[in-house]
C-alpha cells in the first residue's frame, strides 16, 4: 500500500514536471518564425520512418550505428515493460501481464534481457570511445563542460537501468520457486535465469525480496528521471528525431530560401511589377533581413537545435573546421538551443525590464515581439564563424537527424550583410562589380571576348 | 592560341530568325578567367564535334548570382537573377547547359521561385548523354595509362546528387579512377563555395585547397579530373602549395575528352 501511494506520487510528479518542461520547449520552438512548408505528407512519413525509426543515416558508419542500434532497440522494447510497471505500480499487482501473455511474456522479457545485455556492451564501448579512446569529435571546444558530462551521465543511467532490470528479474525467478503463491510463474528468462541459478540462489529470501523491489524501483526511477532529464540533455533526440525528420525541408538542397520582400522591391526597381502592388509594403518600418536571434530564425531551425545529439559528424566533416577555422556547425546548432532556452525563459518571466526600450510603458506587457535583452546570437557566434562557411553541405549530408546547420548560418550571414551592412572587406568590391558590370570581377573584357582569345 | 571553335550568340541566331536547340551558359569564370576559358573552349569543341546547335548569351549574360546570394547579399542576387530571367525568357529559352556547377544549381533550383523555369543540365550530364546517343566518339587512349583521381564539386555532387555522370564519362574513356579518401557524398570541398573564392580565408591552420590537394596527391594520381572552374583554380593553387604543380595536372572532364578530338 505504501508502495502504491509512493508510486502514484512519483508518477504524478513526473507527469507534472515533464508537462511543464516539454511545454517550455514547445514554446521556445514556436518563438521561431513561420515559413512555407512543402505539403507532401507521404514523403514526410516516409522520411521519418526511414531516418528516425529506421536509423537510415546512422549506417553511414557501421560500427557506431550497430552499437547505437542496440541501445535504441533495448530502450524501445524496455518501454513495453513500462506498461506493466504502470499497472503494477498503481494497482499493487505483481507482473500483471505474465498471467495474460503466458509464454509470450517469457519471450518478451527474454528479448528485453538480450537487448539489455547488448545495450550494456554498447554503453561500455561508448564510454570507452568517449573517455579513453577520446574520439576527436567528442572533444572539440564546444564539448567542454556540460555537454561532455551530459553524454557520460546518460551512459551511466543506461547502466543503472540495465542493473535494475536484472536485479528485479533474477530475484523474481528465485522467489518464484520459494514463494510460488506470491511470485507466480513467468517461465525462465533467458539471461536472468543464469544469474538466478549462479548467484541469486545463494541469497536469503529477505535479501531477494529487497533486491527485487530495489531493482524494480531503480528501473522506475531511472525511466521517470530520464523523461525529465531529456529536456536539458542532448538525448532529447530520442523523441525529437521523429518530428525533426518529419518536418525536414523538401525543397532542393541547393535552394536558398527566397526573400519575397526583396524580390518585390527589386522587381519594382527594374520596372518588372504589374501594377506595383505588393512591392511597397516594406516602406513603413525599416525591415530586418536575415536573422540575428531566435525570433528571426525559422521554428525548424530551433527544432533542429533541440534535436541535436551533439555527435559532431557535421563538424568532423566541415572543411573549415578540418583546416583549423573557428567554425563548427555543431557549435552553431548548440548555441541556438542555448539562446532559445535563455530567450524563452526571459519572455515567460514577464519581467518588464526585457521590453525594448522604445516600446516600454505602464500598460505594456512583455511579449516575443517587444522582447529585447540587449543580446543576440551574435554574442554567441562570431563573424569569423559565420563567414568561414563554404556552403559545401557536408554538415547537412552528415547529420543522422536531418539537422541543417547551414540554413542557420546563412540566415545569420544575411543579417550581417543586409541589415548590419558589415562583412568581409573582400566582398565589397565583388558586390560593386556585380552591381555595376554583372560579373564577379571588374574587367575590361566583354563576356564574348573569350571566343577569339 | 587561336583554336578552331564555332560559337554563336543568341542575338546572332535571332537575327537569322533561328533558334538553337540549347543555350550554353558560360558563366563568369568561363567567360573571364584565363584557366576556365580553356574549359569553355574544350566544351565548345566537344559540342562542335557532336554537331550540337547551341548558342551563348554573350554580352547579354550576367553573373547567375550564386556568389552574391551565398555571401548574403539578396538584393544583388535578385537584380542579377531577375535580369537574366528576363533575357532568357525574351529568347524563349527552354534548355540550358553549363560547365559551372554553381550556375547549374542556381539556374536549376533557384530561378523558378523568381519566375524562371528552365531545364538545366551540367556539361558532364550533357556529355554523358552525347556519348550514350552515339553523337560523340570517345578516344579511349586519351590519357593513356595515366593515373587519375576525381574531385566531386559540392554543387554538382552533394548539393545536386550527381556523382555518376563524370565518373561514367571517365569510365567510357577507359580511365580508371583512383578515389580520394573523401569522395562522392563525403567529398571534401575545394574551399571556393559560398563566395569564399572572392575573399581571404578565415584564420586557421591551413587552407582548404591545400588539404584537398594533399588528399589528391596521396592517391598518386597525375591528373585530377574536375567539373567546376572554381575547383580547378583552388586545386591548382593547392598543388602549388605542395610544389606539385609540375607533376600533377588539374583537368576538367571536358578538357580530357577534347584532347581526343583532332
Amino acid at each position: 500500500m505504501i508502495q502504491q501511494i509512493l508510486f502514484l506520487i512519483v508518477t504524478l510528479a513526473t507527469i507534472f514536471f515533464s508537462y511543464k518542461a516539454y511545454s517550455a520547449i514547445a514554446y521556445n520552438i514556436k518563438l521561431g518564425r513561420d515559413y512555407e512548408l512543402v505539403d507532401d505528407k507521404s514523403s514526410r512519413w516516409k522520411t521519418m520512418i526511414l531516418i528516425a525509426l529506421g536509423q537510415g543515416k546512422m549506417f553511414k558508419y557501421f560500427i557506431p550505428a550497430l552499437f547505437h542500434l542496440f541501445i535504441y532497440l533495448a530502450f524501445i522494447f524496455t518501454q513495453i515493460e513500462l506498461i506493466e510497471i504502470l499497472i503494477d505500480g498503481v494497482f499493487g499487482t505483481h507482473r500483471f501481464l505474465s498471467e495474460y501473455l503466458g509464454g509470450v511474456y517469457t519471450v518478451l522479457i527474454s528479448t528485453i534481457e538480450i537487448l539489455s545485455v547488448l545495450a550494456l556492451i554498447a554503453t561500455i564501448i561508448f564510454l570507452y570511445r568517449r573517455n579513453i579512446l577520446k574520439v576527436p569529435r567528442f572533444h572539440k571546444p564546444e564539448m567542454k563542460g556540460w555537454p561532455f558530462k551530459d553524454a557520460n551521465l546518460i551512459l551511466f543511467g543506461e547502466i543503472l537501468l540495465v542493473t535494475g532490470i536484472f536485479l528485479a528479474n533474477s530475484s523474481d525467478l528465485v522467489l518464484q520457486s520459494r514463494l510460488p503463491e506470491h511470485y507466480h510463474h513467468t517461465g525462465r528468462f533467458v539471461i536472468s535465469s543464469i544469474l538466478a541459478d549462479g548467484i541469486f540462489n545463494g541469497f536469503s529470501t529477505g535479501t531477494l525480496h529487497f533486491l527485487e523491489r530495489f531493482g524494480w524501483w531503480l528501473h522506475v526511477l531511472v525511466v521517470f528521471g530520464f523523461i525529465l532529464y531529456l529536456t536539458i540533455s542532448k538525448h532529447l533526440h530520442l523523441i525529437f528525431a521523429f518530428p525533426n525528420t518529419f518536418f525536414t525541408s523538401l525543397t532542393p538542397r541547393g535552394e536558398m530560401e527566397n526573400m519575397p520582400v526583396i524580390m518585390a522591391e527589386v522587381k519594382s526597381m527594374m520596372g518588372l511589377t504589374e501594377g506595383g502592388d505588393a512591392a511597397m509594403e516594406m516602406s513603413e518600418e525599416i525591415p530586418e533581413f536575415g536573422a540575428k536571434d531566435i525570433t528571426g530564425l525559422k521554428w525548424k531551425n530551433i527544432l533542429d537545435a533541440y534535436t541535436c545529439s551533439e555527435c559532431g559528424r557535421c563538424t568532423d566533416n566541415c572543411p573549415a573546421n578540418i583546416t583549423g577555422k573557428e567554425l563548427s556547425p555543431r557549435k552553431i546548432v548548440m548555441m541556438v538551443r542555448d539562446r532559445a532556452e535563455e530567450v524563452g525563459k526571459k519572455i515567460r518571466s514577464g519581467n518588464s525590464e526585457y521590453i525594448r526600450e522604445d516600446l516600454k510603458g505602464d500598460e505594456v506587457k512583455l511579449t516575443a515581439d517587444n522582447f529585447d535583452d540587449g543580446k543576440s546570437l551574435f554574442d554567441l557566434i562570431s563573424d569569423e564563424e559565420i563567414f568561414a562557411c563554404t556552403t559545401c553541405n557536408a554538415c547537412v549530408e552528415q547529420c543522422p537527424l536531418l539537422i541543417n546547420p547551414l540554413d542557420t548560418i546563412l540566415q545569420l550571414r544575411r543579417y550581417r550583410i543586409l541589415t548590419d551592412s558589415t562583412g568581409p572587406q573582400d566582398w565589397m568590391p565583388m558586390f560593386t562589380s556585380l552591381e555595376n558590370s554583372g560579373s564577379v570581377w571588374q574587367l575590361q573584357e566583354t563576356r564574348e571576348d573569350w571566343i577569339n582569345q | 592560341m587561336q583554336e578552331n571553335i564555332n560559337v554563336k550568340t543568341m542575338a546572332q541566331f535571332a537575327s537569322e530568325g533561328k533558334e538553337p536547340d540549347i543555350l550554353y551558359w558560360v558563366g563568369c569564370a568561363g567567360s573571364f578567367d584565363a584557366r576556365a576559358i580553356k574549359v569553355s573552349k574544350a566544351f565548345v569543341k566537344i559540342m562542335n564535334e557532336a554537331g550540337i546547335s547551341f548558342a551563348i548569351l554573350g554580352n547579354e549574360e550576367s553573373c547567375c548570382g550564386d556568389p552574391a546570394r551565398r555571401a548574403g547579399n539578396e538584393f544583388v542576387f535578385q537584380m542579377l537573377a531577375l535580369q537574366n530571367i528576363e533575357v532568357l525568357k525574351s529568347y524563349n529559352i527552354k534548355k540550358i547547359v553549363t560547365a559551372c556547377p554553381h550556375g547549374y544549381n542556381t539556374l536549376k533550383n533557384e530561378y523558378s521561385k523568381l519566375g524562371g523555369n528552365f531545364e538545366v543540365i551540367h556539361h558532364t550530364q550533357f556529355i554523358e548523354q552525347l556519348i550514350k546517343d552515339g553523337k560523340l566518339k570517345v578516344d579511349t587512349k586519351v590519357l593513356g595509362d595515366t593515373k587519375v583521381t576525381y574531385h566531386d564539386s559540392c554543387y554538382l555532387g552533394r548539393v545536386n546528387g550527381e556523382y555518376s555522370a563524370p565518373r561514367n564519362i571517365l569510365n567510357k574513356a577507359q580511365i580508371s579512377v583512383t578515389e580520394m579518401e573523401r569522395s562522392a557524398q563525403n567529398g571534401l570541398c575545394c574551399g571556393a563555395g559560398g563566395a569564399q573564392m572572392f575573399k581571404e580565408e578565415e584564420k586557421g591552420d591551413k587552407r582548404i585547397n591545400e588539404e584537398r590537394a594533399g588528399e589528391a596527391i596521396e592517391t598518386g594520381a597525375k591528373v585530377i579530373a574536375a567539373n567546376c572552374p572554381f575547383c580547378i583554380t583552388m586545386l591548382e593553387d593547392g598543388l602549388k602549395a605542395h610544389e606539385k604543380e609540375d607533376e600533377i595536372k588539374v583537368m576538367d572532364i571536358a578538357e580530357i575528352l577534347a584532347k581526343g578530338i583532332a
